[in-house]
């Protein structure tokens, strides 16, 4: 009939997402400042390590880092010469 | 020899300035021989927060650049005797600011006063830098809410490594304190602010003092008086705390409590 209720909202408890969220990024940038370079160095060297066996594009190479709670993931996508491509470089 | 306490923080509008000037003030109130400096060139306000505004003549960036002696820059407070503010430049830019002429302005001060609280700007480049590079102590004002602790947990990462102290080896690194400003124990009690040791846990540094959200505060730099001189001021009373583990005494943590209205403050609708 009346359209509220004397029962307290439920109060979701946002301070305890702000605390998660915070303990989670941080164990990150902790890292990330103690080793800013990482990902420049990472790239360099695992195109060197290629480079030894084919011919890439330093502007082909794409490198994304996805942090996570329990675990993160380094993707890198590297773009190689197709079968024509080589063909071509070959008879040059 | 004097004790260099930088008050940083990173994040704006967390209230760096207020606690630069009631924790001055709280030493002063000591008896202690203190000087605060503003590092924020270009965007000066310590002046007002302190009430000197009007007597400004010469300020920290003449000194620096030898337009001014040091003596003829510092303002000496007209409440607290032991009391002294040395202003920054409204029109220079931070590039004013250069690493030899802090250290020379400090080395002056160091002989005069006991303590020299520095009043860092937010950010961390060359003002916010400067700030914290000679520091012996920090204290690091943080709101209980994200940005602000993550903010100062960059800034702590620039403590530890980008300072005088950090540089030199066999030297003790800066001693950072927290200095939980903004609290309200009511919004907390819902679960809709951190708590302390929330905040505690993530920083991971001692706790200098929890200054509750005020109505004082705002009161106290309208008029220009450093918050710590308001008797009534639970955040006042808060700082007189927060200066007393500083000077190295121990103090119980208690939480104040905001000056609630009085039942008959409300029915007139008055707020405090």
């Amino acid at each position: 009939m009346f359209g509220f209720s004397f029962k307290p909202r439920k109060a979701s408890n946002t301070a305890q997402t702000a605390k998660e969220r915070l303990q989670i990024l941080l164990a990150h940038e902790r890292v990330d400042r103690s080793n800013s370079e990482l990902l420049p160095i990472l790239q360099k060297e695992i195109l060197e390590v290629i480079k030894r066996h084919m011919q890439v594009d330093s502007d082909t190479v794409d490198i994304k880092l996805e942090r996570g709670d329990d675990m993160s993931s380094l993707e890198i996508n590297i773009e190689l010469p197709g079968a024509q491509m080589l063909a071509t470089r070959g008879a040059a | 020899m004097a004790k260099i306490i930088v008050v940083t923080s990173g994040k704006g509008g967390v209230g760096k300035t207020t606690s630069a000037a009631a924790i001055s003030a709280g030493l002063a109130m000591r008896g202690h021989k203190t000087v605060v400096i503003d590092f924020d060139v270009g965007l000066r306000n310590l002046d007002m927060i302190m009430g000197c505004e009007r007597r400004v003549v010469f300020d920290f960036i003449n000194v620096i650049q030898g337009d001014a002696k040091l003596k003829q820059a510092l303002i000496k407070d007209r409440r607290l005797e032991t009391l002294s503010i040395l202003p920054t430049s409204q029109t220079r830019d931070k590039d004013a600011l250069t690493r030899e002429g802090v250290k020379a302005v400090l080395d002056e001060l160091r002989d005069d006063f006991d303590y020299i609280v520095c009043d860092s700007p937010a950010g961390i480049e060359r003002g916010a830098h400067l700030a914290m590079y000679y520091a012996d102590e920090a204290v690091v004002v943080t709101n209980p809410e994200v940005s602000s602790v993550r903010d100062s947990d960059r800034v702590l990462g620039l403590l530890n490594s980008k300072t005088a102290r950090a540089e030199k080896s066999g030297e003790e690194g800066i001693k950072s304190h927290l200095l939980l400003t903004r609290y309200d124990p009511q919004r907390v009690a819902k679960g809709e602010m951190m708590k302390v040791e929330d905040v505690l846990e993530i920083l991971a540094i001692p706790l200098l003092g929890i200054i509750p959200e005020s109505t004082t505060v705002l009161r106290a730099s309208n008029v220009g008086m450093p918050v710590v001189l308001d008797e009534k001021s639970g955040a006042g009373k808060a700082y007189e705390d927060a200066v007393s583990r500083l000077i190295g005494e121990q103090i119980e943590m208690r939480i104040q409590m905001a000056e609630r209205p009085s039942l008959f403050q409300r029915l007139l609708g008055r707020t405090a």
